[in-house]
């Protein structure tokens, strides 16, 4: 249930990192089609789930004019009805002129098949062959449930690390370190040939140089706490306005788990890396912060664990701030910090733009004190 | 209904917060008693626009100290100290309104079909038209990928050519376009076009859509009949993309009034205020994803939304189409590129987070000038005459070059600056809403700069339909702010030159003499409720809105930073020199007392 919340209270969401925690994905095919697994089937994440074929692309093309007939009058020229199939360069209308001469003729552009005919327009539309799609099940686990004709949800068991920001879409590999700890930065010199096919986690930081080393060595993707934005513009080539993305085809899967900058990775999503070390893991890069946040997400599945029966999976829906609570600072100044929460003054306290806001006085991991405002903090999940 | 309302209940539900303002008459005077907000909850995992309307509701009962609300339910009418006796709302939740529009010629039908759907609240997420550009299988794609809530088809005069909007429904209907929410339901369709094409868009679409056949939006080329698809618009938008949306069937229920496209609401009190004031008007709400700016010169009323420059969501497209340069330029100390494409793009993908350092301050509101002056851009781009239309000219016209389709903004006409959305409207001092509104509108002669002062707009919009008399008095007293009156004389001179000479005149009968110099801003103290008079005498080739070099008097309103004096000149330059411009915005800024 949702949590009533006091003007300018504490909304803070903050990104969810689990140990262990059951994860649930539902993969849907964007029209009806037939699905390929059975429920309680074990899939891996290249296992084709389900299949559909997407209809062809259309084009209208004007037959009255070409023919020189009135447009109310072309389907009397035509050699094909509505349906039938057609190939690209098929003769499909006819005007035979008078006694043979001024006769003219209309080919196919495409192959596929005739949809509609304007009395209108004299203009038909054409549609090319269905396109097929299959979808893969993203995470290994077990097929929980068969939506008929639409899809499948998959469930596991495993380690999840939600990220803040990303590029590029749905990939999978093996969980390979790159450097030794999380404030240290990914370079080029950290990245070899052995990385290739590989999910490749970093510290703080990970350069223009690296990325482009990663893509030459077949990295499929990088977790790592920041970049720099004039980077991640050099590197997609654009600079990038509204925060919509995951269809990026670079080549590789890029996930923030702290955001623009060097900014070393939460120690706990560092570690759950590093002890995942060597397993396969799933990750997608597609970010929407817009109606409908999307963030990007690191699912390492620990199947052989065993999935808990009845464990529903926990989802992350806000609470409040209390005292004594791990946060994370998410703005400047001390942004990437980790404090704890001292005291949450009841009063809007004015700070040094003036605003009047509500505010959190947080405990540095150094010993010091700091009057921040709430909405500049999160709790990090325990 | 009761006969005799005593107390009101207005809630937004707007994209990310959920607003709800408590009215009550008091003393003979309708008037805000407090105002709650809760997180909208139309996503996952709620799913539920109703939870974030109580929790909104419930927060103004905790304020207010006494009950609203009874097992989940708004008690309605109010019985002693229990209830309200009328509730309404508006909603922009969901990304609001998106709609496709397409037309048959770009600068004609397509045009008057965007600013049909603008004028109803919609965002146009494309325009489509025979002469955009693009191949039919592209346009095809296109209508198929959008998903828009609704679409508006236009085309044709009335008695005109039919085959050309009859192809714009055969694009549609070889797109079968599905509807952005829920598999469920047909896809919303309006036909306005060519009154003569009916029959043939009705074969064509009649089985594939949801489909409502209304007046011609463009019946000739001389005119413009809007209305009609405007209100189609919004029933539709109520019977079926509302209706859909989780939650709103029960809200719909609740309310006494037809729920309101957020942004429609702003436009009728935008609308009335002009009336009511016998002003032109121009208003701007900036959020966090986009701003919505309105206008009514002489009467004329138009919308635009730029859906993609805002102060967090969008934020880094307000960069990228500003650029590094035109934001900077605001931005009274040193800052490098590296440093602040890396603090933008946090604010991006960290929306809800605030300046807490005066610096960052200064960067959001350099960014806020950029998305003010970008939208309004755009919305003179649209807020034009009507084009294709054969003008008779005159001599006068014939020397000025007046063209069909010229844009009716013209700054030294208007006489309402009208601010709203978070940045302007919370900003910690009215002289920094005041200056960003300076700066990104450059009025021109004699202007009135006012907030919206905690955004209650949309819902005093709303109520307007319903309780005229309570909207109004609410307005007047505790939403609209005035921040003061501006005097910005057009025309260019070197620096520290003359550039008017001014007396003005108290309300307690003291006068003061004082010179504005070509590169000065000043500001001088003049209360909320005050007003003075103004002698104005401008140096020869400029003007202060009576013509070039001409004197005149006139009275000029106060407000919480009072009367402004513009003198950094029409068209107005800042020094090309980086530590030129620096110290000229420090002692603008301190002119104005903008900054601690």
């Amino acid at each position: 249930m949702f949590i009533h919340e006091k003007m300018g209270n504490s909304y803070t969401p903050g990104l969810k990192v689990a140990r262990r925690m059951v994860i649930r994905r539902e993969r849907r095919l964007p029209l009806k089609g037939e699905v390929l697994v059975s429920s309680g089937a074990k899939v891996q994440s290249d296992t084709a789930v389900a299949r559909t074929h997407l209809p062809g692309s259309v084009e209208l093309v004007n037959v009255a004019n070409p023919l020189g007939v009135d447009p109310k009058a072309v389907r009397k020229y035509l050699l094909k009805k509505e349906g039938d199939k057609i190939s690209q360069g098929e003769l499909i209308a006819k005007n035979p002129g008078l006694f043979g001469l001024f006769k003219s003729e209309f080919f196919s552009p495409i192959s596929g098949f005739v949809e509609t005919v304007s009395d209108a327009t004299g203009k038909l539309t054409l549609r090319k062959e269905p396109v097929p799609l299959e979808i893969k099940a993203y995470i290994s686990g077990m097929v929980e449930k068969v939506i008929p004709e639409q899809g499948v949800v998959i469930k596991t068991y495993g380690a999840y690390i939600q990220g803040i920001f990303g590029i590029g879409g749905e990939t999978w590999g093996g969980i390979k370190s790159a450097v030794s700890a999380p404030d240290k930065v990914l370079d080029e010199g950290n990245l070899n040939e052995s990385f290739s096919g590989m999910i490749v986690f970093g510290g703080s930081l990970v350069t223009l140089k690296a990325l482009q080393k990663a893509v030459r060595v077949g990295v499929k993707g990088i977790i790592v706490g920041g970049i720099e934005d004039q980077d991640l513009r050099e590197f997609l080539g654009y600079d990038l306005g509204a925060a919509v993305t995951g269809s990026e085809n670079k080549g590789i899967t890029l996930v923030l788990t702290e955001g623009f900058g060097a900014i070393s990775m939460a120690e706990k999503s560092f570690q759950l890396l590093k002890e995942s070390e060597g397993r396969l893991g799933s990750i997608h890069g597609a970010t929407q912060i817009r109606a409908g946040v999307i963030r990007p997400e690191v699912i390492i599945p620990y199947s052989e664990e065993g999935i808990p029966e009845n464990e529903v999976e926990n989802q992350s829906k806000g609470f409040d701030l209390r005292e004594g609570n791990l946060v994370r600072i998410i703005r400047d100044p001390y942004f990437g910090s980790i404090a704890k929460i001292v005291s949450l003054p009841l009063e809007p306290q004015r700070i040094q733009t003036e605003a009047k806001v509500r505010v959190a006085e947080v405990m540095l991991l150094d010993g010091t004190r700091w009057v921040l405002p709430r909405a500049n903090i999160e709790r990090i999940e325990e | 209904m009761k006969s005799e309302i005593t107390s009101i209940l207005a809630t937004d539900c707007g994209s990310t917060t959920t607003k709800a303002i408590l009215i009550e008459k008091k003393e003979g005077e309708y008037r805000l008693i407090v105002r709650g907000e809760a997180p909208t909850t139309v996503e996952a995992p709620v799913e539920d626009v109703t939870h974030g309307v109580l929790n909104a509701v419930r927060e103004v009962e905790e304020l207010a100290g006494r009950p609203l609300l009874e097992n989940g339910q708004i008690i309605k009418p109010q019985l002693s100290e229990k209830g309200v006796d009328l509730y309404l709302s508006t909603s922009s939740a969901g990304g609001g309104l998106q709609m496709l529009v397409a037309g048959v010629v770009l600068e004609i039908s397509a045009e008057s079909a965007a600013r049909a759907a603008l004028g109803a609240g919609a965002i146009v997420m494309d325009v489509i038209a025979a002469n955009d550009g693009r191949v039919p299988y592209q346009k095809i794609e296109r209508i198929r990928s959008l998903r828009p809530d609704m679409i508006l088809l236009s085309g044709g005069m009335d008695g005109g050519t039919v085959s050309h909007v009859v192809e714009a429904a055969q694009l549609i209907s070889a797109a079968d376009p599905k509807p952005r929410l829920g598999a469920g339901y047909e896809l919303p369709v309006i036909y306005a076009g060519n009154k003569d094409a009916r029959e043939n868009v009705k074969q064509i679409l009649e089985n594939k859509t949801a489909l409502q056949i209304t007046e011609n939006l463009r019946p000739t080329d001389k005119t413009e009949n809007l209305t009609p698809a405007r209100q189609s618009i919004q029933s539709l938008f109520l019977e079926h993309v509302m209706a859909h949306a989780p939650g709103y069937r029960t809200l719909m229920e609740w309310t006494d009034a037809p729920i309101m496209p957020t942004p429609a609401a702003v436009g009728i009190m935008m609308q009335k205020i002009a009336e009511q004031h016998k002003m032109n008007v121009l208003g701007a709400d900036i959020g966090g994803a986009t701003t919505d700016v309105f206008s009514v010169f002489h009467g004329i009323y138009h919308r635009t939304v730029s859906a993609n420059l805002g102060m967090s969501y969008s934020i880094s497209n307000v960069f990228k189409e500003a650029g590094f340069e035109k934001i900077l330029q605001w931005v009274p100390f040193d800052l490098n590129e590296k440093e602040l494409r890396n603090k933008i793009k946090n604010k991006m993908i960290r929306p809800t987070t605030i300046p807490q350092l005066l610096e960052e301050l200064m960067i959001e509101q350099a960014v806020c000038r950029e998305a003010l002056r970008l939208s309004f851009e755009q919305h003179k781009l649209l807020a034009v005459g009507l084009k294709g239309v054969q003008q008779e000219r005159n001599i006068s016209d014939a020397f000025a070059q007046t063209e069909s389709g010229e844009t009716l903004i013209k700054m030294m006409n208007l006489d309402m600056l009208i601010g709203s959305g978070g940045v302007l409207s919370h900003a910690p001092r009215r002289s920094q809403a005041a200056l960003m509104m300076l700066d990104a509108y450059l009025p021109e002669g004699i202007t009135y700069l006012t907030v919206d002062s905690i955004f209650m707009m949309p819902q005093l919009g709303v109520l307007s339909q319903v309780h005229p008399e309570a909207a109004t008095q609410v307005f007047e007293k505790d939403c609209l702010i005035w921040l003061g009156t501006c005097i910005a004389p057009v025309g260019e001179m070197k620096d520290k030159k003359l550039l008017a000479k001014i007396r003005l005149q108290f309300p307690d009968g003291k006068s003061e003499e004082m010179v504005l110099n070509f590169g000065e801003l000043k500001a001088i103290p003049l209360g909320g409720k005050e007003t003075a008079k103004v002698f104005l005498q401008p140096a020869a080739g400029i003007d202060c809105g009576k013509g070039k070099g001409a004197s005149f008097e006139t009275e000029v309103k106060g407000g919480a930073v009072g009367l402004i004096l513009d003198g950094r000149g029409r068209p107005f330059n800042l020094p090309k020199s980086r530590s030129d411009r620096m110290n000229k915005l420090k002692e603008w800024n301190s002119a104005l007392n903008v900054y601690p």
